[in-house]
């Protein structure tokens, strides 16, 4: 967070030359939930090596977390601004149905449905972030409101209607399906998105911004910053990609029933906070939200290989979530009885 | 409000609070000016519409299950409304509901007494509810972020203890019990322990000093802590009754179905939030009170029961709930922000109102 407070523009590490890069690298949040997430993936292979070296598991792999490495990178720029954005999981599947109902119901080219259904969780992204900047009202209330709205939408809309995998075309359902390289389509979608993402979070004055806002409000508003125009940007953003993984959603899977994202908002947040997003904004990278959607999915994925019945699965989730929140507190608490200590010498 | 909580007030207090707005109007236009008076209000006139124009709705039955349906989303929602005005949150309450009533059907499924269970699920809700007090006060951990982790935690206790499958099988002379009626009449008995629960929390929250300590710490944890209040072991008790609470709720949603499964109570916890929030307790904290709360709760209800009866779909309740919600907490930050610009407009219109102390902190 200290790093960060200094003016925008400047990296997340100011002394970084030669051998301290590769020592901060080290010391990164990141890299210790790479590690778990690597230990989980050597265990579980040692038990049974097809969980990675099979050509259906080395797929999946990559393939079934894509859709929540989207979303996890959209919570984690509005985690990043103290806010939090709870509708996600309604947006995926109002714009999975408008998707749909587009391809039912019009001839319109793939392209076009798909840059539709972006814009329009672009939209609804901004209805939230509208509310949350100009009323001054918690995310937390706003977005839980939206929740209910989006998904009520949806629910009406779409009535008993359900869009099978035969009123999709098959240029998108094969999309899903196919690979390039020997790697998922849909994971090269995800890792775009995360490397566009990551590189304007790192680089740009907006994404640094971002920081900004959530690392102290107030100052930020001080300092001149346009706040307001920052969280409308991170809620659109949000709103876009839950747009764009709905759209991932249909390619996957094809059919569309009312259950669509269903509870997936709580994945994304725990995905974002495993990663070492602060949950009160400031600090965490997308990297990071992304690499905690690998780990719960592959824990998802993997449980029933190390003997544990996958109705546990949540239960797990949660301790994730419960331990990194208090690693995160732990790490704050040293590097700031660190810096007290640095100041005292100087 | 904020008159009684305000500073050190020195001798001089027995003319200097007549300056301040609040004061300045009779206790009568103020009591008429909460947020409590125009949750009510919308109740009232909600009721008003509905019987008129809803067919059915002011049939009996009507008044049985919107009761029966609504008897959670009360009973968590007063202590909910104690953890809110500590100014934190708990989004664990639905899991807590499931993880109870699933110890609930699997201690009576392996042969303890029902008594016995009823209450052995009771004290692992007030354990659940220990386990988040316990994080956020001791550890110093936001509480949204720890109660979104017991929320997938207690979730998946609930789940991975019973799997897919339901126990159902419960004696008729308990699940009688929490639907019997009085006599000929179709008025629930859970009235009254409601009733009686409503009336408690009124009182803890707005007549005893650990209800001031929870304003307290609401409005400043820093100046409640110098002024004496114990703010981890006040929180902590937010905590546990909230746990406890939803363990009773468990218990009564396990018998009002007379189903225990894993996703009993999925999304309640939205709910509960939402009419809390409806019934004008503050987000921020420091603020709120147990009529509003009740109001807000019954509002949700009667509105989800008459649209019901209209012919609308669930959806749809869903819909109204979600932007209920919303106009809550932006009506609030709209009122203000019109207060503010009114007040602002006139400014040497000879008031003589210094606006600063109770506007400061608004919204």
């Amino acid at each position: 967070m200290t790093a960060l407070d200094t003016p925008p523009a400047a990296g997340a590490a100011s002394p970084s030359r030669g051998g301290s890069r590769l020592r901060n690298v080290l010391k990164a949040r990141e890299t210790g939930i790479l590690l778990a997430l690597l230990a989980f993936l050597a265990v579980t292979t040692a038990i049974n090596p097809r969980f990675v070296f099979s050509t259906d598991g080395f797929r999946d792999l990559f393939l079934t977390p894509s859709i929540l490495v989207v979303l996890a990178v959209g919570q984690a720029m509005v985690i990043i601004t103290r806010n939090v954005d709870l509708s996600v999981g309604s947006i995926l599947g109002l714009t999975a149905y408008l998707a749909g109902r587009l391809f039912l119901d019009t001839g319109l080219p793939i392209l076009v449905v798909v840059l539709v259904a972006v814009l329009a969780g672009a939209v609804l992204g901004l209805v939230n972030g509208l509310l949350v900047a100009f009323a001054r009202v918690p995310a937390l209330v706003i977005t839980l409101g939206t929740l209910y709205v989006y998904r009520g939408i949806y629910l009406q809309w779409a009535g008993s209607d359900r869009i099978n995998a035969s009123d999709i075309p098959d240029g998108l359902l094969s999309f899903g399906t196919s690979s390039l390289l020997g790697i998922p389509q849909l994971a090269i979608v995800s890792f775009v998105v995360l490397a566009l993402a990551a590189y304007w979070m790192r680089t740009s004055r907006g994404g640094r911004e971002l920081y900004a806002i959530g690392s102290d409000p107030a100052a930020a508003t001080l300092y001149g910053l346009k706040d307001k125009q920052r969280i409308l940007t991170a809620f659109a953003a949000s709103g876009a990609l839950a747009g764009l993984a709905g759209i991932l959603y249909v390619s996957r899977y094809g059919t569309i029933s009312s259950g669509v994202g269903l509870g997936i908002e709580l994945e994304a947040v725990g995905a974002a906070v495993i990663g070492g997003v602060a949950i009160f904004g400031g600090s965490g990278t997308v990297v990071g939200a992304a690499i905690g959607a690998y780990l719960l999915t592959s824990i998802d994925r993997g449980l029933p290989i190390l003997g544990i019945p996958d109705f546990w699965q949540r239960a797990v989730v949660g301790l994730l979530i419960l331990g990194a929140i208090v690693l995160d507190k732990v790490l704050a608490e040293r590097q700031h009885t660190k810096l007290l200590a640095e100041r005292h010498r100087s | 409000m904020s008159t009684t909580l305000s500073g050190p007030s020195t001798d001089g207090s027995a003319t200097a609070p007549r300056t301040y707005a609040d004061s300045a109007r009779s206790p009568i236009a103020r009591l008429l000016g909460t947020r409590d008076a125009a949750v009510l209000g919308l109740l009232l006139a909600v009721v008003v519409y509905a019987v008129a124009v809803v067919p059915n709705f002011d049939s009996e039955l009507t008044v049985y299950f919107l009761v029966l349906d609504v008897a959670p989303i009360l009973l968590i929602a007063l202590p909910m409304t104690l953890v809110i005005v500590t100014g934190e949150i708990d989004l664990s309450v639905a899991s807590i509901v499931a993880v109870t009533s699933v110890l609930f059907g699997v201690l009576t499924r392996e042969g303890a007494p029902i008594a016995l269970a009823a209450v052995l699920a009771v004290l692992a809700g007030a354990l659940a509810g220990a386990v988040n007090g316990l994080l956020v006060t001791r550890l110093g951990l936001p509480s949204l972020a720890v109660t979104i982790g017991t929320l997938a935690l207690y979730r998946g206790i609930a789940v991975g203890l019973l799997g897919t499958t339901a126990i159902t099988d419960w004696p008729e002379t308990w699940t009688d019990a929490v639907t019997a009626t009085f006599g000929e009449t179709q008025i629930p008995v859970i009235v009254v322990p409601l009733a009686l629960a409503v009336v408690a929390f009124g009182l803890l929250l707005h007549f005893t000093s650990f209800g001031r300590g929870l304003f307290a710490i609401g409005l400043s944890s820093e100046s409640a802590r110098f002024s004496g209040v114990d703010v981890e072991r006040t929180k902590l008790l937010a905590f546990v009754l909230t746990g406890l609470v939803s363990g009773v709720a468990g218990v009564y949603f396990t018998l009002r179905y007379g189903s225990s499964r894993g996703d009993n109570a999925t999304g309640l916890e939205l709910q509960v939030i939402a009419a809390v929030l409806l019934g004008g307790v503050s987000i921020f904290g420091g603020r709120g009170a147990i009529p509003g709360v009740l109001g807000g709760v019954l509002l949700i209800g009667v509105i989800g029961s008459a649209l019901r009866l209209d012919g609308q779909s669930a959806n749809v309740i869903q819909i109204v709930t979600g932007v209920l919600l919303v106009l809550s907490v932006v009506s609030a930050a709209l009122l203000g922000w019109l207060s503010r610009r009114v007040r602002r407009r006139p400014p040497t219109a000879a008031e003589a109102a210094p606006p600063a102390v109770p506007t400061a902190g608004g919204m």
